[in-house]
């Protein structure tokens, strides 16, 4: 089966998402489709996927065009997705969660849940994933609950399945065993789309590789024929610094230190299980793991945003253990949050309020009581234009800038003061190359400038570049402080996964 | 800027839609005409209504004053909404926070005997004091358990209104030789001066200054949001109280402090009507004003300039109405409806959009929405 988008162009009020697109996709070959956030990536799968319909362009299947007025059309056509975000009822076991609204049904329509079973273990051994059909989904790793996604796709009969960012919420062995589902797929003659930004995965697995930007496919290539910089180059524009460029650190005086920090959740689980580490003045360190393994409690009690359960945090030879948000600014730590919409900006307010957010009680912004907003708009435009933040009008709402200017407006506020400490959480999540370049340089700007920074990324070649210390997060515990120049990204990877490397030179 | 613009002309098309609307009701309820097949007639029972509705809200100067009598609690108490909603809370207790404001007042209009410029000052501080310290009961609770404010308040409510009513009835406060419940009048030195006592003595001309003191809270309102820490620190608790959290704004305090302003705002409300127009408190003092204020606040979208003209609008069509009722056979409920309308199209830009066929602005459903979280 080969099937084809020609010349499709989807506008939206202000914006054409995707603009004269064209590519193709045959049973038996995984095509990698690559772009930043916000290329049309999404909304061109919608459309394969009869979500959205298109201005102008055409669909055709083995050279017969063909129209899809719903989801619903296209899996009838032989169309999977498996969703970055997975739909599934966590309290159901594999077996009801994979035959959910085509369930099998038995005489008077109960469901047969026998039948349902052995379906599972059919595509299952089939495709080699190693399901339980009773297992309870709650209790699966999320590389299990992928594999789910994949056999309710697969029962649907799809020849072509889309997969949209698979590898985000995966740790490094996790993505090894997708990639080989990815080989048993194309094996058995099934067709790929995967949906990435990054390089290194799509050059992996990829057959062919398309790159889109501003909703224009920019370059078609095969990874015998490319490597990294060119993809980015293609992605962003024009050359990127791949690699964050930095001396190797001078680490001074301790400035932040934790100790046996421990942070429990009001249902008593134990999420910061007796953290205990140091930051020196002029050194990053990074925190590697997998979501959800206690790093976003980690911060959060290091700024204090939580209450510790146990243990300290000392700024500078001070315990701030009990202090407030406010005084740990004050005392001299910048944060910048894990989810820069929720907790960083206040997205309906303009770039100039966004800007003071954490320091409106600045004497330089405020007298106490009245707000200088003079002073205020003057440093703002400083920081636009210091930070590279791209708008017209710093009095626009934050909602209208992209996601990396917005983190820029994050860093550009937390940076530009003068600061001992800096907590970075996910810094660098969800924003184009371009963006992550240019917040990773200013990051190394500040260590240079002789901060401590903490670094908190689930990437880890994020932290791996930055960092000139890598400790690994896994349940709650720092299970490996490691360097990165000498440790293998497999190696940290099985730290993350929370085995220990057996043939680690000691 | 055009975002601003864009909200204002679906405003005025909601206003435009209920008067409409209300044109159609008038027209067909006019059943003796139209059931003698007199189209005409019911035509020009439709004029002579409208014209009364506008003649008895701007058509003399009684017109104006009794507009401006209206529109002064509806003002203060929309207040009361618009800048709990700024602060992402949902007051629905202006009635409660009004009655307490009233029953300070009142308390120290005849209980001291004071020159009138300390005694006026004083009874309406008491008032913002009064409605403030009620105001901040469901801010509090909302801070230290978690209710919900909505529930709170409109449970507060019902305690203000028994609390009025048995505190009429004590010695303290009751008028002697009467039964029911009535308080006693305020000393003369802390009547709220008539707006046009200037011109003689005209008892048709109801207006006081707490219109004033309306004018100025708007202004305090708007000082509070653009000028000052607190408005900031409210306005972002508001939009995201996560982000608030974050920035360092303690924002349990602050939802304390809003309520409490907002509070303070009504408790002026309950104050001008006792000191300003009737001069004692009875049971009723409060009327629906509390509610009435939430479409104020939801038609001004919580802004001030956009309280204090819809607050104006109310308080018009509140006179109008009255002068339709002589003039024709609508009654004055025809009022009570037109509002309701005014409200719907309001929460349901949509179907203002079909009506005037507006196209291509996806967004504005989102925006309106925005408009009244915030």
């Amino acid at each position: 089966m080969r099937f084809e988008l020609r010349g499709i162009t989807k506008r939206f009020p202000g914006i054409v998402a995707n603009d004269d697109v064209s590519l193709s996709i045959s049973t038996g070959e995984v095509l990698a489709l690559i772009g930043e956030n916000g290329a049309g990536k999404s909304t061109l799968m919608n459309v394969l996927y009869g979500i959205y319909r298109p201005d102008e362009g055409e669909l055709m299947v083995d050279g017969k065009p063909i129209h899809f007025s719903s989801p619903a059309d296209a899996i009838a056509a032989g169309i999977g997705m498996v969703h970055q975000h997975f739909m599934l009822v966590p309290v159901m076991t594999v077996a009801e969660n994979v035959v959910l609204g085509v369930e099998p049904t038995g005489r008077l329509g109960s469901l047969d849940i026998a039948e349902a079973r052995r379906m599972v273990r059919e595509v299952s051994d089939k495709y080699k994933l190693e399901l339980d059909p009773d297992a309870v989904i709650e209790d699966l790793p999320v590389g299990v609950r992928q594999r789910v996604e994949i056999v309710k796709v697969l029962m649907r009969d799809a020849q072509i399945v889309v997969f949209d960012e698979p590898t985000a919420v995966l740790t490094p062995s996790e993505i090894l065993e997708f990639f080989e589902i990815v080989r048993t797929l194309v094996g058995a003659g099934r067709g790929v789309i995967f949906i990435t930004h990054k390089l290194k995965e799509a050059l992996t697995i990829a057959d062919r590789i398309n790159v889109l930007r501003r909703g224009k496919v920019v370059g078609e290539t095969a990874p015998s024929a490319t490597n990294e910089d060119e993809i980015a180059e293609m992605m962003v524009g024009r050359a990127v610094q791949l690699v964050v460029d930095k001396h190797s650190a001078k680490p001074g005086d301790v400035m932040l230190a934790v100790r046996d920090l421990t942070v429990v959740e009001p249902d008593g689980r134990t999420v910061v299980d007796g953290v205990s580490f140091e930051v020196r003045r002029g050194e990053i360190v990074g925190v590697a793991g997998v979501q959800g393994n206690g790093q976003t409690e980690l911060v959060e009690a290091i700024a204090g945003l939580r209450r510790a359960a146990g243990g300290s945090v000392t700024l500078a030879g001070r315990d701030i253990t009990g202090d407030s948000p406010r005084e740990r600014h004050v005392a001299g730590m910048a944060h910048i949050p894990e989810d820069r919409q929720k907790q960083g900006l206040v997205v309906d307010m303009s770039i100039v309020e966004n800007l003071v957010l954490t320091r409106y009680h600045d004497p330089e912004f405020s007298s106490g009581v009245r707000m200088n907003w003079a002073g205020a708009k003057e440093k703002a435009a400083a920081m636009v234009a210091a930070y590279d933040i791209r708008t017209t009008d710093p009095s626009q709402a934050a909602s209208t800038l992209s996601g990396g200017n917005q983190q820029k407006v994050i860093v550009a506020r937390e940076l530009s003061r003068d600061i001992k400490v800096a907590v970075a959480a996910q810094p660098t999540r969800g924003i184009d190359v371009g963006s992550i370049e240019y917040v990773h340089a200013q990051m190394v700007k500040e260590r240079d400038n002789g901060v401590a920074m903490l670094v908190v990324s689930t990437e880890l070649d994020e932290v791996m570049a930055l960092s000139d210390r890598v400790l690994v997060m896994y349940r709650g515990k720092i299970v490996a402080d490691l360097d990165p120049r000498t440790v293998s990204h497999m190696d940290v990877g099985l730290y993350m996964a929370g085995s220990r490397p057996t043939a680690v030179s000691s | 800027m055009s975002e601003t613009l864009k909200s204002l002309r679906f405003t005025l098309l909601a206003v435009v839609a209920a008067l409409v609307v209300s044109a159609f009701i008038i027209v067909i309820t006019d059943i003796e005409a139209l059931g003698n097949g007199d189209f005409g007639t019911a035509l020009s029972t439709l004029r002579t209504a409208y014209w009364g509705l506008f003649k008895g809200a701007f058509g003399s100067l009684r017109a104006i004053s009794n507009t401006i009598t209206g529109a002064t609690p509806l003002l203060l108490a929309g207040l009361a909404v618009s800048s709990a909603f700024k602060a992402g809370l949902f007051n629905i207790g202006a009635t409660g926070q009004m009655l307490a404001g009233a029953m300070t007042g009142l308390w120290v209009g005849f209980a001291f005997q004071l020159p009138p410029l300390i005694h006026v000052p004083l009874a309406l501080i008491a008032s913002a004091i009064g409605g403030a310290l009620f105001g901040a009961i469901p801010g509090a609770l909302k801070a230290r358990t978690g209710a919900h404010e909505v529930i709170t308040t409109i449970m507060l409510n019902g305690i203000a209104s028994f609390t009025v009513l048995w505190l009429l009835k004590t010695e303290a406060f009751k008028r002697e030789g009467r039964d029911d419940a009535i308080s006693k009048f305020v000393e003369e030195s802390a009547r709220l001066p008539r707006l046009f006592g200037f011109m003689g003595k005209r008892i048709d001309l109801l207006a006081h200054s707490g219109f004033i003191v309306a004018l100025l809270a708007t202004a305090v309102f708007w000082w509070l949001l653009r000028k000052t820490t607190l408005g900031f620190e409210m306005q972002a608790t508001g939009f995201n109280q996560e982000a608030a959290k974050y920035a360092g704004m303690r924002t349990k305090s602050l939802m304390v402090v809003s309520m409490a302003i907002a509070g303070s705002f009504a408790g002026l409300a309950g104050g001008s009507e006792v000191l300003g127009l009737y001069g004692y408190a009875s049971a009723t003092v409060a009327g629906d004003i509390g509610f009435d204020a939430i479409a104020v606040a939801l038609l001004g979208r919580s802004t001030p300039i956009g309280t204090l003209v819809a607050a104006i609008l109310f308080g018009a069509l509140q006179a109008g109405g009255r002068q339709m009722q002589v003039d024709t056979d609508v009654p004055i409920d025809l009022i009570i409806v037109l509002r309701a309308l005014i409200v719907m199209f309001i929460a349901a830009p949509l179907l203002v959009k079909a009506m005037f066929r507006i196209k291509g602005e996806a967004k504005s459903f989102g925006q309106t929405f925005r408009g009244w979280g915030g």
